[in-house]
């Protein structure tokens, strides 16, 4: 066999592979998400499907392949079918180029499938077409609500994507690269990222909620407001394929916070000391930190409730926008002019920033949230209101 | 919202993650009720003065529950009780006494309206059952002794095994359902 076949099965398997741990993930993810939400709730969650409730993803996949798919008579059949696949498959693509271990660490293989120079960009660009299949989604139903709720959760979703973009900045013009794995050497010898670009990581992390449109920025699934937005005509396995995607995006979302603020592959260097080379075993590290911001995301969604939506997008424009924009431009000057000072500052600079914005919080908020400011401006203009 | 807020709302949801739920595990664990929940009805009897033989009736067939019954659920028939065996202490009874399981909404106004203390609610709340017809309950589902719902007992004899009832009760019952043995 040539030596580019070889290549070509190895990545393919590995796609596969991939994918297949993602998807196993995501059903166990939903039994994980169930049970921490129902202990945080005290209450005890599903443990009937099989011992203590393991068996439940597999009660739920069958349920959905095997539930009636309803047929929409106004929808658009072709992009109907094709929304949910356009947003399974742009969130299960992107995963593959992250590296989860140093270069032949994974039996001879590299432990990424795809390693490319503009990594960072690559990723955000998948992830972010997976709003075409909410869009997509959200137009094709043939109904008013599901329009309504893609148009919200397309500008959604564009707004805090400028967020997420502009907060990398900062991190890719003091590594210098765009590739994944000159991002986590870099962190291995300066040390991690979030020490220096600590105000970046809190608008990432923001931006990320808002993106995977997980609690408190789940808008596109209010059902409250718009019976259940761009999902109203969607059962099934089509359902299915978009909550995967959700699951699967917000499993991306935490890889790539792990990657990029938090050492990614590489774990803490003193356990060399006991097992030598563990902080290079591929996979493990990685995963760890995954599962802490899975956790995280979990325990968000079981805390706090959902925004409005202009208070949405109000944040997002008026505070993380700016924020964003600030720091790249912080980072910039910074780089340009006072790079002798090492990089020390920038890092005590961002946790200034950080402090400031936890402090002052209560003070920015009528920038997103002006209770009743609104209503007595119109009811003063009304004659004879008060 | 400050962040602060936001971090002390964390620390609670955090807090609670170590906690004993409150989950009552339904079917294996059994409820625990009020004492005043209003169950399954009741038709009670007045204490036996006769050893070995059950008391009298307390129904007297006037029909004033039936009356009440805002969804009209209860339906009674009065016979003329025989002197020699009176099954009632009045001058009538009830000879057919039926309740409509899935009309009644247990609101207890046929409770209220009794006069002799005869119907009385219950604590029993398992009946859920696959008919419509068999949610009529008559006398035999009610009178005290009776132990369990009719949906309760043929599951008992389907399973060869006595009658579980569905609650716990931690006060005791309630005195009106005197001849009604709870577990």
């Amino acid at each position: 066999m040539p030596h580019w076949l070889i290549e070509v099965i190895v990545v393919l398997l590995k796609g596969v592979g991939v994918a297949f741990a993602l998807l196993t993930t995501f059903a166990y993810m939903t039994l994980v998400e169930r049970r921490l939400l129902a202990r945080m709730q005290i209450r005890l969650g599903p443990n009937r499907v099989g011992p203590g409730g393991l068996l439940q993803p597999l009660a739920d996949a069958i349920k959905s392949i095997f539930k009636e798919d309803l047929r929409i008579t106004r929808a658009d059949q072709l992009v109907y079918t094709l929304a949910p696949l356009i947003a399974i498959t742009c969130a299960l693509a992107a995963f593959g180029g992250l590296p989860a271990g140093p270069p032949n660490s994974f039996f001879g293989a590299n432990p990424w499938v795809y390693s490319l120079d503009v990594g960072v960009l690559a990723l955000l660009a998948l992830t972010s077409m997976g709003v075409y299949g909410i869009f997509l989604g959200g137009w094709a139903s043939g109904s008013k609500y599901p329009l309504l709720g893609g148009l919200r959760s397309a500008a959604q979703i564009i707004s805090y994507e400028l967020g997420m973009g502009l907060s990398l900045l900062g991190l890719l013009m003091l590594v210098g690269s765009t590739s994944f794995r000159d991002i986590v050497a870099w962190q291995g010898a300066h040390g991690w990222m979030i020490v220096f670009q600590s105000l970046a990581f809190v608008t990432f992390l923001i931006s990320s909620f808002a993106e995977t449109n997980r609690t408190p920025f789940d808008l596109p699934e209010a059902e409250q407001e718009l019976v259940a937005g761009y999902l109203t005509e969607y059962s099934a396995i089509k359902w299915a394929l978009f909550q995967m995607a959700e699951y699967v995006n917000m499993i991306t979302a935490s890889a790539l916070m792990s990657t990029l603020f938090f050492g990614g592959y590489k774990g803490p260097q003193f356990l060399n000391a006991l097992i030598p080379g563990i902080s290079e075993w591929p996979f493990i590290w990685l995963i760890l930190k995954i599962a802490v911001f899975l956790f995280v995301f979990i325990w968000v969604r079981a805390t706090l409730p959902r925004l409005r939506y202009d208070q949405l997008m109000r944040f997002g424009w008026k505070l993380l926008f700016p924020l964003a924009l600030g720091n790249t431009m912080f980072v910039a000057f910074y780089l340009a002019y006072l790079k002798s000072w090492g990089l020390w500052p920038l890092g005590v600079v961002s946790l200034l920033g950080v402090v400031a914005l936890i402090a002052g919080s209560d003070r920015v908020r009528p920038l997103w949230n002006q209770p009743g400011v609104r209503i007595t401006d119109e009811a003063a203009r009304l004659p004879g209101g008060d | 919202m400050g962040v602060l807020e936001i971090g002390r709302g964390m620390g609670v949801t955090l807090s609670k993650l170590f906690q004993k739920p409150v989950t009552v595990s339904y079917p294996e664990q059994r409820a625990t009720i009020q004492p005043r929940f209003r169950g399954r009805h009741v038709l009670t009897r007045h204490p036996s003065n006769k050893p070995g033989e059950p008391g009298l009736e307390k129904c007297i067939g006037c029909s004033l529950c039936a009356a009440a019954c805002p969804a009209y659920a209860i339906y009674v028939e009065a016979a003329e009780n025989d002197p020699a065996h009176p099954t009632s202490p009045g001058e009538r009874y009830a000879s057919v006494y039926e309740i409509n399981m899935l009309r009644c909404i247990f609101c207890g106004m046929c409770e209220e309206a009794c006069p002799t203390g005869a119907v009385v609610m219950g604590n029993e709340f398992e009946m859920a059952d696959y008919r419509y017809r068999d949610f009529v309950y008559s006398k035999e589902d009610m009178l005290v002794g009776v132990t369990g719902s009719v949906p309760q007992r043929r599951e008992a004899a389907r399973k060869g095994k006595p009658v579980r009832l569905g609650f716990q009760v931690p006060d005791g019952v309630r005195p009106e359902l005197e001849g009604v043995k709870y577990e």
